[in-house]
């Protein structure tokens, strides 16, 4: 019993085993449902999978299926971000107990029974009980804005190096305490149209309506919720990083009030698609967007600095090279800001290019082309993000040596390789017609299996690591019981 | 050092293999499926489910063509069309006069004024139709296979001229599905030889070369072709290929205002399963065209 119950404080009561769960829990979903569409669809692997694990599938039910299959991901994914900024961030111990515990249950109850509803026949207590996760996950973000208030002078800081007020206001707690407090506004545009659309699974999928040039209030708040959800979680990833990094100096000053900025007015155009700002909602956007961006390439040109320079302190002169060998000689450290410029090639390119040229060139094609670009620019950036993220868990877990390089590069170079297989999958219509462009599919189809499907072994590989240590008495689960996030803040 | 090489190689083969070129006249079984493209089926008035939720909506008795347009169909309607001087030729297009749309000046609308549209292209390697100055016909092979490559206006045509329209959505969706909420124009699920989607292991595909290619109206009637059982597909009102095969344009224009697309239904062989459900709609400004795309009449 002592056994069962070491684990479970593990798993359940500290930082790490948290992360660990809900990894896991995120892996086991994507190898399962991953191969449901795509090439496994096309090699008959999804008809398997459906006996074989007795699913129920209603033709007319896969847009509400899928609205709660990413629902179900992207809850975890948002604990996991809760588990780390508990974990960096100074709050009281109340609060953080507090939100651990409702976005734990929130996001199991959400993901099984969720997916129990979804795919398993229509158990409309399954159907509560995700909501009800939903719900507590909810509770837990306002609750975190409680825990993260900047305002409270126990929160002060006199470290000069970082950007404060002349109080001494601590405003990267600020910009993590802005991201929380606008993400649980904006979770609102979801669950206010969901709550509309979801009686019976009468909902659909924004991509296959985003042609039609008149939109109900309901479909905006979900069209702007789904891209401004994404977008937070990637802002406070970029701030945890920063954080992991110890982002400091002038860059920091810089960076954190235009990150704030850039938030507040991200939020507000994304909301204004439902109020009579619409028509200019786009261009605010833009505006916030800008920022935002901004404060993400000051946290890169710094860390990439500092990594040059710390690698190369032995030495008097160094060379370029030398410099560019020390900046990349930690994958794990330099792999996270080098994914967000990748995203830029991804996600924030390709909707610029598309905002850009859209009625030149992609309302010429049919729409579901646009449906491709959309989803695969989305999807692009969602993977950068899990990118990132087992990045950083790869440090938590104390990787080194050439294990932490091989688990670092293989991240970067497979997911690169499949998400700009992606990239140039979606915009092939710009130069190459339907009829001859099977070749160039197969093999863009390739890099893109290969890079997913090797980054889903790697993770697997992982999985089984930690779970075979769990039988360890002194595995390294013990020495991970205890440690939180702030003591392993870089110096 | 070696490992790196071969990586290399292996990257640079995978790239030459990207690039190869697709023979579009590759060899291809040619099978009479023993459906006549030219008979009409009778789709009575009444109510019926629409769309993925299942309104209920009512349409007027109509007729609609069994299958869809065929390439041989196709090429005799220009050979008499331009004979009469109902097509031209325009640089490398066929064209003719349509009557324009309506115009609202909404954002991202097209303005679609009166005047001649291209109806197909002459020099895309895909089209199957041929003209020698005077003359239409069609690749050999391809006679019995949908009309593709034809714009919007090619289609509405097309159907004009033999007094006959392009279908509303409504008209469309209740010849394809019958009476009860089938997601498929045969039933409830979709299995590999219901229909000629990507990847449906087709006589016609090739997915290692050039992919997808059309299937003749009308293939999916139960018969074995060469070996190759297809399950009987036909709607409940008898129609073949509302699912697959090709996208068919819709008649509606302006549904609504300042939605300058027209509409497309039934899925290709060119997209997944899902895309196949009667309810999913694609779309295209009416210039568009496509070795994907086709259509059939109704008066």
């Amino acid at each position: 019993m002592q056994f069962v119950k070491d684990r479970f404080n593990y798993l359940f009561g500290s930082t790490k085993g948290l992360i660990l769960v809900a990894i896991a829990m995120i892996g086991i979903v994507a190898a399962v449902w991953g191969m449901l569409s795509g090439p496994m669809a096309e090699m008959g692997v999804r008809e398997i999978v459906i006996k074989l694990l007795g699913m129920d599938i209603v033709q007319a039910e896969r847009e509400g299926r899928i609205i709660i299959l990413y629902h179900s991901i992207a809850m975890a994914v948002v604990a996991i971000e809760t588990y780390m900024v508990t974990s960096l961030l100074k709050m009281k111990e109340f609060y953080k107990m507090a939100v651990r515990v409702l976005i734990t249950v929130g996001y199991i109850l959400t993901m099984i029974f969720g997916m129990g509803f979804a795919y398993f026949g229509h158990n409309w207590a399954f159907h509560g009980l995700y909501i009800t996760g939903l719900s507590l996950i909810f509770f837990a973000g306002v609750l975190l804005c409680i825990a993260l208030w900047p305002w409270d002078s126990e929160y002060y800081i006199t470290d000069t190096s970082y950007a404060r007020t002349k109080k001494g206001v601590d405003l990267e707690r600020v910009a993590f305490f802005v991201t929380a407090v606008t993400t649980v506004i904006s979770a609102l545009f979801g669950a206010v149209p969901g709550s509309y659309y979801g009686h019976g699974f009468e909902t659909f999928l924004a991509e296959n309506v985003i042609r039609y040039p008149h939109k109900s209030v309901m479909e905006y708040s979900v069209i702007g919720h789904l891209h401004i959800m994404l977008a937070l979680i990637a802002i406070m990833l970029t701030l945890i990083i920063g954080r992991w990094l110890n982002f400091k100096g002038a860059w920091h000053k810089v960076a954190m009030p235009l990150m704030i900025l850039g938030c507040i007015v991200l939020n507000l155009g994304v909301w204004g698609v439902v109020t009579p700002l619409e028509p200019v909602a786009h261009m605010i956007i833009y505006v916030g967007a800008t920022p935002s961006m901004l404060a993400a390439l000051f946290l890169l040109i710094w860390s990439w600095g500092k990594f040059a320079k710390e690698g190369t302190a032995h030495i008097a002169k160094p060379t370029f090279f030398q410099k560019l060998g020390a900046m990349v000689s930690d994958p794990l450290k330099f792999g996270p800001t080098w994914q967000m410029l990748f995203m830029n090639f991804t996600t924030s390119g390709i909707g610029i290019f598309m905002a850009i040229r859209l009625d030149e060139i992609f309302r010429m094609w049919p729409a579901r082309e646009e449906r491709i670009e959309l989803t695969g620019h989305w999807h692009a950036l969602s993977a950068i993000i899990a990118s990132i993220i087992l990045m950083y868990y790869g440090d938590m877990l104390g990787l080194k040596g050439k294990v932490r390089q091989l688990y670092g590069w293989s991240i970067i170079f497979l997911s690169d390789i499949a998400l700009g297989a992606v990239t140039v999958f979606e915009m092939k219509r710009l130069f190459i017609g339907e009829a001859v462009q099977q070749p160039l599919v197969n093999t863009l189809m390739y890099m893109i299996d290969f890079g997913l499907g090797f980054l889903l072994v790697l993770l697997a590989v992982v999985m089984v690591w930690r779970l075979t240590d769990l039988f360890k008495p002194k595995g390294r689960w013990t020495e991970e019981m205890t440690h939180e996030l702030s003591e392993e803040v870089a110096k | 050092m070696k490992n790196r090489f071969i990586l290399t190689l292996v990257l640079f083969a995978a790239l030459i293999a990207s690039c190869a070129p697709v023979d579009l006249n590759a060899p291809m079984p040619t099978f009479d499926t023993g459906i006549d493209p030219t008979t009409w089926a009778q789709v009575p008035e009444g109510e019926f489910f629409y769309g993925q939720f299942n309104e209920e909506e009512y349409t007027p008795a109509f007729e609609v063509m069994v299958t869809d347009v065929t390439a041989q169909q196709y090429a005799d309607f220009l050979n008499a069309a331009f004979a009469e001087g109902y097509v031209k030729v325009d640089g490398d297009n066929i064209v003719g006069n349509y009557p324009g749309d309506p115009f609202h000046g909404v954002k991202h609308e097209l303005e679609i004024k009166a005047g001649d549209w291209a109806y197909i292209p002459l020099n895309d390697s895909a089209q199957r139709i041929k003209f020698d100055g005077s003359q239409f016909s069609v690749q050999e092979g391809y006679e019995n296979h949908p009309m593709t490559m034809v714009t919007w206006f090619g289609a509405w045509g097309y159907c004009q001229y033999y007094d006959a329209s392009l279908p509303s959505e409504i008209q469309w969706e209740k010849a394809a599905r019958g009476t009860d909420a089938r997601p498929f124009p045969w039933g409830w699920e979709i299995e590999r030889n219901n229909a000629n989607f990507y990847a449906s292991r087709d006589p016609f595909e090739n997915m290692s070369s050039f992919g997808s290619r059309t299937s003749p109206v009308g293939f999916y009637n139960g018969q074995t072709y060469d070996g190759y059982q297809t399950v009987d597909s036909a709607s409940p009102f008898g129609l073949y290929d509302m699912a697959g095969n090709v996208w068919q344009w819709i008649g509606d224009v302006q549904t609504m205002e300042g939605f300058s697309d027209r509409f497309m239904r039934g899925g290709s062989k060119d997209t997944y399963d899902m895309d196949l459900r009667l309810w999913v709609r694609n779309s295209a400004p009416p210039m568009y065209f496509s070795p994907g795309v086709g259509f059939r009449c109704v008066r």
